[in-house]
Formats: C-alpha cells, sequence, structure tokens
C-alpha cells in the first residue's frame, strides 16, 4: 500500500480547529466562553444536573438537546446509589479531556488511534469530609490516569501525545491548580 | 545651572538611528559603516550596559568561545571550549566597539520614538533630539523581568529579587529562598544558593532539559552541526510559541558541568511544580510538575535521536553507539502543592520566571495587545523601524551574540533598499 496515501481519520476535524485557533487569535473577545449547569436537588443526596446552554463565540449557545445526570452516594454511605457521586464525575470529566485530547493531537500529528483507553483512579481519606482530623484534606489526595493506546506510533510518539494533551487539557489545569470560587444565595 | 554643553536648539539629522549599544546594536552599526550609512548608536549608559549592570557575579555565557562571534570579529584565545565570564563579555564588546570605530553616544537615553508628518522618525533623548529615515531597536529583549501580580500578596517579610538585582548569595538573609522558573537561569541561581548553605525550593513549570556535553561534544557544537540553531523563523510550526520557550537549562563552568533538576534534587534542593498563587502566605504550586517533567524529558530524547542519526551519518562525537542516555528527571511520589512561607521562614522569593522587552518609549503603532512588537523577521510594521536581538526573531540563534551577523545583513540589505526607495521623496520633504 502506498504510504502516502494512508488517511489518519481519528474523526477529528483538525482544520476546522486549527481555523477556530486563527479566528480566535484575531478576535480574542469571542475566545471567553462560560459553561453552565443546573443541579436540582432530589431527595437525600440525590440530586439531577443538567447541561444545555453556554456562552461563547460572542452570542449565546446551546447543545443540540439537554443532558441530565444523576448524582447520589453508594449505599455503604447509606444512600440511594441513584448516580455516581459528585467526585467520580470530576474523573470522569478529567478522563473524557484528555483523552479528547488524545483523539485531537494524535489527528494533527498523523497518528492513526485503534484504541485508547483511560483508567482513572483517585485517593480519597475521608477523615477529611467527616471532620475527624482537620490535617487531612476533603478532596482527592492523588489522581492516577493510565492509558492504554493501541495507535500506530512509537512509545515514545504515544508518551508525547499523552503529554501534550495535559498541556492542552482544561480539566487538568482545573484539578491540578487553583481556582477562584464564589459561591452566593439569592 | 548650566548644561555640559550647549543645547542645540534644533534636532540633529542623521540617516539612521540604533538604540543600544550591545553586541546587536554594534553589529548593525559595523554593517551600516560598511554601506558608508550615515548613522549614530545611542546608549543610555555605557557600551555593553546590562552586561554591566544587571548580571549575577558567577554568570557565564552559555555559548562556548567559539560562538562568541560579531561581523569581522571573533574570539581570538586558547580555550576554544570555555564560556566567558561577564567581566570578559564586557571586555569583548567593548573592544568590538572600538574597533568597528562605532559612532556610539554613551549617557543618553531615548525619550520617546514618533513618526512626524514628514514620515521621518522624531528620536528625543536627554542629551537633545535627533531627526532619522530609519530607526533600529537593539535595546535587548529582556529588560524588564517579568514579576507575576501575585508577588503583591507575598507576606510582608518575604523580599523579592530579580535576576537583574540579584549579585550574589550575599545578598541574601540566612532564611530559606524560593526560585520562581526552571531556565537556565531558574537553575543556576538555585544552585548557587543552596550551595551557600540556605534551604532552595525550585518551582518548574515548562522547561528545556539539555547536557552541557554529549558523545564528547558540547551540546552546542551539536545543535551547530544539525543546523538546528540556523532554523528560520518562517519555517517553524508555530513561532508564537517557539519564541517564548524558556532557555535551556544550561550552565557554563570550567568542568562543562551538566546542570539539570535531577542534579540539584541530588544536591538538596526541593523540586515543586509552577507556582499559580499565594493564599494566606501559602505559595500554591501546580500538580503538573510530572508532566512538565516528562514532556522535557521526551523532548531531550528526541534530540538526541536527531543528533545519533546525524553522527551516525557524518561520523562525528565519540563513537557511543547511541546509547548515551540520560536518566528521566526524578520527581517525587507526592510532590508538595503549597509552602507556607512565613512558617517554613522563606526570606526571598526570586522571579526567574522570564522577561520582556520594554518599549515604553516607543510611541509608534508597531505594538501587539501584549505589548510585544509586530514584526516579520525584525522588519517591524512600521516602515523605517528594525528590530535586533528578539528571541528567534529570524532564526533561533537571534538571541545570541554568534546570531547577530546573519540577522544583521539580512535587516541591513532591508534597510539599505528602504533608504534607496524612499530617498527622493524625504529628501524633497525634508528640504520642503
Amino acid at each position: 500500500m502506498d504510504v502516502m496515501a494512508t488517511r489518519v481519520d481519528n474523526g477529528v476535524n483538525v482544520e476546522a480547529l486549527l481555523g477556530a485557533r486563527q479566528a480566535l487569535t484575531e478576535a480574542p473577545e469571542a475566545a471567553r466562553f462560560k459553561w453552565r449547569a443546573t443541579c436540582n436537588w432530589v431527595n437525600g443526596t440525590h440530586s439531577r444536573s443538567t447541561v444545555h446552554s453556554f456562552f461563547g463565540l460572542g452570542a449565546e449557545q446551546s447543545h443540540k438537546t439537554e443532558f441530565g445526570y444523576d448524582a447520589d452516594h453508594p449505599e455503604v454511605f447509606a444512600s440511594e446509589d441513584k448516580g455516581a457521586t459528585p467526585v467520580e464525575f470530576v474523573l470522569v470529566g478529567l478522563a473524557s479531556c484528555l483523552t479528547a485530547g488524545i483523539a485531537t493531537v494524535a489527528q494533527n500529528r498523523g497518528i492513526q488511534l485503534r484504541s485508547v483507553k483511560a483508567t482513572v483512579e483517585a485517593g480519597m481519606d475521608l477523615q477529611g469530609i467527616l471532620g475527624i482530623d482537620s490535617d487531612v484534606r476533603n478532596g482527592f489526595d492523588g489522581i492516577k490516569v493510565v492509558f492504554d493506546i493501541d495507535a500506530d506510533a512509537s512509545k515514545d510518539d504515544i508518551a508525547a501525545l499523552v503529554a501534550q494533551s495535559q498541556r492542552r487539557s482544561a480539566v487538568f489545569d482545573i484539578v491540578t491548580n487553583p481556582t477562584n470560587v464564589s459561591v452566593e444565595v439569592r | 545651572m548650566t548644561a555640559p554643553w550647549p543645547r542645540r536648539p534644533r534636532a540633529r539629522t542623521v540617516d539612521v538611528i540604533v538604540v543600544g549599544a550591545g553586541h546587536s546594536g554594534l553589529a548593525m552599526s559595523c554593517f551600516l559603516s560598511q554601506s558608508a550609512i550615515d548613522h549614530v548608536v545611542l546608549e543610555r549608559g555605557e557600551i555593553a550596559n546590562s552586561w554591566r549592570q544587571e548580571r549575577w557575579d558567577s554568570l557565564r555565557l552559555l555559548t562556548p568561545n567559539w560562538q562568541s562571534r560579531l561581523p569581522g570579529y571573533h574570539y581570538r584565545c586558547d580555550d576554544p571550549n570555555g564560556y566567558m565570564s561577564v567581566p570578559e563579555v564586557i571586555r569583548f564588546i567593548d573592544f568590538y566597539a572600538r574597533l568597528i570605530c562605532a559612532p556610539v553616544r554613551t549617557g543618553t537615553t531615548v525619550k520617546s520614538v514618533t513618526v512626524a508628518e514628514d514620515d521621518w522618525f522624531r528620536v528625543k533623548t536627554d542629551q537633545g533630539d535627533w531627526r532619522c529615515r530609519a530607526v533600529v531597536i537593539a535595546s535587548g529583549a529582556h529588560n524588564v523581568a517579568a514579576v507575576p501580580s501575585m508577588s503583591a500578596s507575598l507576606p510582608e517579610s518575604v523580599r523579592t529579587l530579580t535576576p537583574k538585582e540579584y549579585r550574589n548569595p550575599g545578598q541574601l538573609d540566612d532564611r530559606g529562598v524560593l526560585v520562581v522558573g526552571a531556565s537556565a537561569t531558574g537553575l543556576q541561581l538555585a544552585d548557587e544558593i543552596h550551595r551557600s548553605g540556605r534551604q532552595v525550593t525550585l518551582a518548574v513549570g515548562e522547561h528545556i532539559r539539555m547536557p552541557r556535553v554529549y558523545r564528547g561534544l558540547d551540546i552546542q557544537s551539536w545543535l551547530d552541526a544539525l543546523g538546528i540553531l540556523n532554523e528560520r523563523y518562517d519555517q517553524v510550526d508555530d513561532i508564537v510559541r517557539a519564541r517564548r520557550v524558556p532557555s535551556p537549562q544550561l550552565i557554563g563552568t570550567p568542568e562543562r558541568a551538566t546542570l539539570d533538576l535531577n542534579t540539584l534534587t541530588r544536591r538538596g534542593v526541593e523540586i515543586v511544580g509552577r507556582l499559580v498563587g499565594i493564599r494566606d502566605g501559602k505559595a500554591q504550586f501546580s500538580g503538573s510538575l510530572r508532566n512538565h517533567c516528562a514532556m522535557a524529558d521526551l523532548k531531550l530524547t528526541r534530540l538526541l535521536d536527531r543528533i545519533d542519526a546525524w553522527a551516525e551519518q557524518h561520523g562525528a562525537g565519540t563513537p557511543t553507539g547511541g546509547l548515551e542516555r540520560f536518566e528521566a528527571t526524578h520527581v517525587q511520589e507526592t510532590p508538595r502543592l503549597s509552602l507556607d512561607l512565613v512558617r517554613n521562614k522563606i526570606g526571598t522569593v526570586i522571579w526567574a520566571s522570564g522577561f520582556r522587552p520594554d518599549y515604553t518609549w516607543l510611541h509608534v503603532p508597531a505594538l501587539d495587545h501584549k505589548g510585544l512588537l509586530r514584526h516579520d523577521g525584525g522588519i517591524v510594521v512600521v516602515p523605517g523601524l528594525y528590530a535586533l536581538g528578539l528571541n528567534f526573531m529570524r532564526r533561533r540563534k537571534s538571541s545570541f551574540m554568534h546570531g547577530a551577523a546573519d540577522d544583521v545583513r539580512d535587516l541591513g540589505a532591508h534597510l539599505v533598499d528602504y533608504l534607496s526607495d524612499t530617498a527622493g521623496k524625504k529628501v524633497v520633504r525634508a528640504v520642503g
């Protein structure tokens, strides 16, 4: 087979992304996005969140449909387990953000992916949230992501792919760096 | 009160003004003299001023002596593989200025550059005004240390220094030091201060790892041989990013030692992630240290692979079979994410977080929203305005002494064309 004729297709429209990068460099205001979610308490620790609208490119935007997510705590916490725990949503966010990044960077670098699987595990000492020991933080004490990647690339090229996806990842930045959070009551 | 000499009432006229008598400005002066173009070099202090005023005591060039060359002049001594100390650099540039009889006006600070209605530049200085047809900005890329705004949130007990102010550990009190930034500067200062007996923490973001010597040759010899230093600004994928890359982690020592994060860790410096905030007296570090180190290690491996391939093709370097590889950067299992500056007795924070040029005197529409010059390989968007010595300006070597010759030849030729193309128009307007 003619190597030159091989087309890499990870299903990512890199040309569109590069075009957007160029356009947003020239119009930095359009690059300012706002992401939103709404969460309604259902009962106990069960809540239901929805995601629909967002702001970007200088205008209100919306997803094609409204997406809904149930969150709850497991039965070992004496809850009803109607959905994933909020901290698991954070892991989902991190893994899906890095995975999307890998597909995009691979497309841009001409690497054909066959399979990408991220396994994420985060440690947490419950003595923090239960207020047993004030020296223990509430959140994760660390997150470990392991990727299994099958692709037409060397080991080092795959490592570089994974490194670059972290460098460009919003969720990786959000979990590794502090963010100001303001919580108000209307 | 009397001025040292009477002020001339009217602006003096010259074809070209070069701002700054460092190696770049002098190299351009040499070209202009050889092209018989009337010019002056305006220098706020003395020749090689920032080398005299803004360098720490132990600094040596990151490039070996054989690379210390300027148009028509090169290092002539018995140690081509050594690295010049700061006094040697000053002597080198000073001698060059005399050799080429550069028309330098020292002690002349440029206060403003504007374009007048006749399209001539008006250059105001504290020693009178000038009119000229072209201006070459050779005032350097590192005028101001990039100190992040979070510096204002530091506890009062902590003193801050920039690498421009730092001279030696004797300036510091006995408390610990947080060095922010892992360029050549950050690593050199962290190492020196740690050796002085102070506890040192080094905050590490994106960085470039390089061994001083690889397969028996200085890394600069390899970069030169492979043509990497000659790579052009219009041939790289992302020039904006390439221009922001921090300086490689190198040090010039008589032993040709490699200084990397592993060296510092072994000596007892604590390596932490990028400094991302200061809150309640605590410095907060990013959890991205592992990735930043992994990226630097991968890039180093790619560079060494390239070198090995080239060496095999050309039979260069000691024949180690391309197997010389360096241990991966060691990162603690759980690097520290915060540092209570008061409780941990941190006395000084050193901002080795980069520099930026100062264009506060440049009153022409040539700056972008970040305050950087809008230029195409040193040809600024304002006709008749040129830049020199910026990071990766025309070539990867543009900011180095040995990079001046090629850039000056390119830009000088453009400048000469500009002067002859606009000569008729300008002269008529000037007379009118």
